[in-house]
Formats: C-alpha cells, structure tokens, sequence
C-alpha cells in the first residue's frame, strides 16, 4: 500500500456533539448542527475566524436533500470559508476525520472544522441506500442495514446458547456505558440478569437477530476541530493526535474484478487493522490500546468483529466479553460511549467514534471516562457492504 | 470484422423508487407559520450583533454565529428585488394557479433578506424590479408559506 510519513503531525482541539436523540423536531437541519458547531468551538474556544476550511459529511439522500452542505452553511459557519463536502456511507464520519487529518497534515490549512451531522427521523434510509448498487444487475439485493448472517456464523461455531448470551452480554455492557452518557440516545437500564428473558422475547428481525441487538435510528451532529503541531500547541491544553488512520474496501459481489486467489476473502475490518498495526510496529494491540471506539452497529456483528481487529484466536473475543472485560474499568474498554447500539445519527456515527476516543484520551469524557490513563486509543467506522476504516489516537508525540 | 452489435437497439430498464420524507420545521420557523396563519402576522429574526433582520426567520445568524433570539413585526409591504415568469405549467405550480405564474424574491420592509413568493394581480410585462407590494392574505389559512396568498402592487 503507498503510504508515506505524515506531513506534520494534527491533533484535535475541539469536540463538540448534541444530545442524541429519536427525533429532534424543536430544530431543522442547520439548526441541530449549530449546536454541535458551537460546542466544539466552545471547547477550543475558537471562532469561526479561526477556521480555515469546514468538511461536511453525512449520508447521501438520508433525508432527500441535494447538496445539503449549501443549505446547511446557516449552521456550518462556512459561509465564505473553503468548504469540502464527503460522502462514503456509514463509514463518512470517519472519512471526515481522515480527510480533515490529511488536510491540515499536508499543509493546505493549519485549523480544519469536520462535521457529521444526520437527522434520521426525517429520511428514509433505504431509499437512499438502494440506489448505491449498479441499478441493472444489483440493485434487487439492498436491503439496507439488517443482516442476520454474523449471527448465524457465531452460533455456527460456539452453539446457539453461547453465541445468544455473548451478544446479549455486549448488549447489555453497551446500555450500562451508554447510561453513563449523558448524549446517548437510548440507555434502558438493562441487566445481566435479564439476558434469558431478552432472548425470549425480543422481537427477531432477520435470523436470531433481535431488536434489542440492533443499533437505532437517531438525530444528532458531531463536530472535532484539527490543527496543526504548531497552532494544536499555542490553542489546545491537551491535544489528542491522530497517529495513523487507514480505509479498506473490499468487493463482495466479485462482478467487477471477480475472485482472485491472491487476495483471500477476508473481511475488510482484519485487513485493515493488520496493515494499519504492521506499519505501526504495533504488535500486540489488545494491550497496546488503552480503549477502542467500535462501530458497532449490531451486538451480533461486534463480538465478532472483536476477533477481526484483534487478530484473536479460538474462543478469545468471546471470553473478553463473557469476562466482562471490554466493560469500563476491563482488560479492553470498548464504547464508554454506548456506541453505535446507543446512538446512531449515521453521517455523525463514525465521527462520534473518533470524538469519543479523543476524549477518553483527553481525560474529560465525562461520567463515562475509564478510571486509568488513556494513551493509546482506536476508533473504526464502518459501511457500505464491507468497508472498514479505523484511526489511532495518542496521548503523546513520541511514536 | 462484422460489427457484433449490427441490428441490436439498446435496451432501457425501467425502474422506479418510492422515496416518503418529511421534514421538521423546528421551533423557529413553526413559530413563523403559526403566528402567521392565526395573527396574520408576518415575523422575522433579528441578530442582536449585526442587527440583520431575516425572512425567512433564522435561528442563528449564518455571519455572526450567535442565536438570533429577538422577534420582530415586518411590514406587510416591501420592494421585488427580482422575479421570473414561468409561461408553461409544472409540478411546483398549484392546481389554483394559472399560468403565466411570476415569482418574486420580495425584500419586506424591515427585513434585510428576500422572501420567495408569487406575484399577482399584475401582468408579468408589467413587473418591474425595485417595484413596491404588499401581502394578500389568504382567507383559509393552514400554517403554510400560501397563507399568505401572494403580493400585488402597491396602489
């Protein structure tokens, strides 16, 4: 892979994110991102002056509007400003933060505002899906976010009963960490106790996927401010920097270039940790991070997914969540946030995941920050058919 | 070499989507439409730092940045400071308009930013830009931009 050393180093400076929430009618689009805008400008305590160029990003006809980045410049504050619009699907919240990283690092702006931004209540969002595929031979098969296959793959290998209780398990760590959120969307207050009853009776969507194991639908908007070494230093008290992020794409339905032997099926979120931890010299990441902000937009797809980033053997990804130890306070934190199964304002979603783990970093994220030192920390974004990107934060410039 | 595609007509594949959306005012603009349809009262925003006054009402001011949080009253009457004519009917024109329809970008007094809305009661050869008008208010009213039913000169 062509991948050169950084430019000058970028660290984050500002956050900023709204409640998120199942509807937000009190506000239009620019509104709610206003909000989120202000926050991260607050927290750096910046102006828009300060800004050199806005990158806006959110799911493409979610909500049926064109260009949405024109009319939401009443709340960007991009009004005169360089401007960049992204879009890649669930994982755009991520590529905003690879794209501002890559800004500011290749010297084109010193201070670079992303936002992700999503108001679900009012879209529909498989129509907005559907017309990603080739509208001639593929388009039939999208069927949007739902998908009852890692479940099946799970029970296939560890039984039904164990698989069921595993991902009840993160279901239920994710609702206790979302309630410690005060911006997550939905946190119940479940517990252990209630795993054998939320099997029974929780509704199926696709296979043994149930309701309570899938993400939700929210409104809500994310922003992070980047800046250079230099202006990170002057501004920021503890600026969190962006190490090294990576993308990767894979085709799943081998009708472009069809299956080549050279590179085995493997999923995208295993080939690109293990490129982005080879180039990194990191050689044992389950103890060289310190928490990791997962897209996890199912409880099924996240225990398995666990085993992918980590390259874990055997039974591994399992125990760490039986044992409790992806929990705050665990061997490996994943989400203090309540992740994507707490809140869910796609375009955001990734970008929440990055803002997250700058603030566990940071020190302040609040009720939900882990009670030890945070100085490595992970974010993945995901989408599409199988797209995975990832991003690692640090404490310090010393790698 | 023969020509492989001699005699074929390409084909076109027929589909369709049925995209549903609804989209939420927010308190500003919902503000707006009530006041409008139960006072008939037209009420735009004002930037407490620029003192811009927005119609359509804004929330926060796009230049300053800050929360537009005072009200104020505008005229019913104000300047076109364009419009266009559509000569041809189309899907974004009301059943209860006939063509030619003229569209104006009209500036209320007292407001800094033009509203969209029709012209009437003129002949389109007759609308000049820098022209005055004033609000027809719709009899029905229903918390829609039509409540106001369009602008006519000012006599």
């Amino acid at each position: 892979m062509a991948h050169q050393k950084k430019n000058r180093n970028v660290g984050i400076i500002g956050i900023g994110q709204t409640k998120h929430s199942s509807h937000r009618e009190d506000v239009n689009q620019p509104e709610l991102i206003h909000e989120a805008v202000s926050l991260a400008l607050k927290d750096a305590d910046l102006t828009m002056k300060e800004i050199n160029c806005v990158v806006h990003g959110n799911m493409e006809l979610f909500e049926m509007v064109h260009s949405p980045d024109l009319w939401h410049v009443l709340g960007t504050g991009a009004y005169g400003k360089d401007s960049i619009r992204i879009t890649t699907g669930g994982t755009v919240g991520a590529t905003l933060s690879c794209a501002s990283d890559n800004l500011v690092a290749s010297g084109m702006y010193d201070i670079v505002m992303a936002i992700g931004f999503e108001k679900l209540q009012e879209g529909h969002t498989t129509g907005g899906i559907t017309n990603m595929a080739d509208p001639l031979w593929f388009r039939k098969i999208q069927a949007g976010a739902l998908t009852g296959s890692s479940a099946y793959d799970v029970e296939r290998e560890f039984g039904l009963e164990r698989a069921n209780r595993a991902s009840l398990t993160y279901r239920i760590i994710m609702d206790k960490h979302a309630g410690l959120n005060p911006n997550a969307h939905r946190a119940f207050g479940l517990d252990f106790n209630q795993i054998d009853d939320l099997i029974r009776t929780s509704p199926k969507l696709v296979g043994e996927l149930k309701l309570i194991e899938m993400c939700s639908q929210s409104d809500g908007a994310c922003c992070v401010i980047f800046a250079c070494e230099k202006k990170a230093k002057e501004l920021a008290k503890t600026p969190v920097w962006i190490r090294d992020h990576i993308t990767a794409h894979k085709e799943e339905t081998f009708n472009i270039f069809g299956y080549n032997r050279a590179f085995p099926v493997m999923k995208t979120h295993k080939f690109a940790a293990k490129q982005l931890f080879e180039r990194n010299g990191i050689k044992d990441p389950l103890n060289y991070f310190d928490v990791f902000e997962m897209y996890d937009p199912a409880s099924w797809w996240a225990i398995d997914w666990i085993r992918d980033f980590f390259a874990l053997k055997g039974d591994e990804h399992l125990k760490l969540v039986e044992n409790k130890e992806i929990m705050i306070g665990g061997k490996m934190p994943i989400n203090p946030s309540g992740g994507v199964i707490g809140s869910n304002p796609i375009g955001a979603t990734a970008l929440i995941r990055v803002a997250e783990a700058a603030l566990q970093v940071r020190g302040n994220a609040g009720p939900h920050q882990i009670p030890t030192p945070v100085n490595h920390a992970l974010a993945s974004g995901f989408g599409g058919t199988m797209w995975t990107v990832m991003t690692m934060l640090e404490k310090d410039l010393n790698w | 070499m023969s020509d492989p595609f001699k005699g074929i007509e390409p084909m076109v594949y027929q589909s369709k989507i049925n995209v549903p959306y609804s989209w939420w005012a927010g308190d500003t603009a919902s503000k707006f439409y009530i006041t409008l349809r139960d006072e008939k009262i037209i009420l735009g925003t004002k930037c407490e730092t620029c003192n811009k006054v927005f119609l359509p009402p804004r929330k926060v001011c796009p230049s300053c940045f800050t929360e537009n949080r005072e009200w104020v009253t505008l005229a019913d009457e104000g300047t076109v400071l364009s419009f266009t004519v559509a000569r041809r009917r189309f899907a974004a024109i009301p059943n209860n308009k006939k063509v030619p329809v003229i569209w104006g970008l009209i500036k209320l007094d007292g407001a800094d930013t033009a509203m969209l809305h029709y012209l009437d009661e003129i002949k389109p050869e007759n609308v000049t830009i820098g022209m005055r008008v004033k609000a027809v208010f719709s009899e029905v009213r229903q918390g829609t931009i039509r409540d106001i039913s369009h602008f006519k000169p000012v006599q």
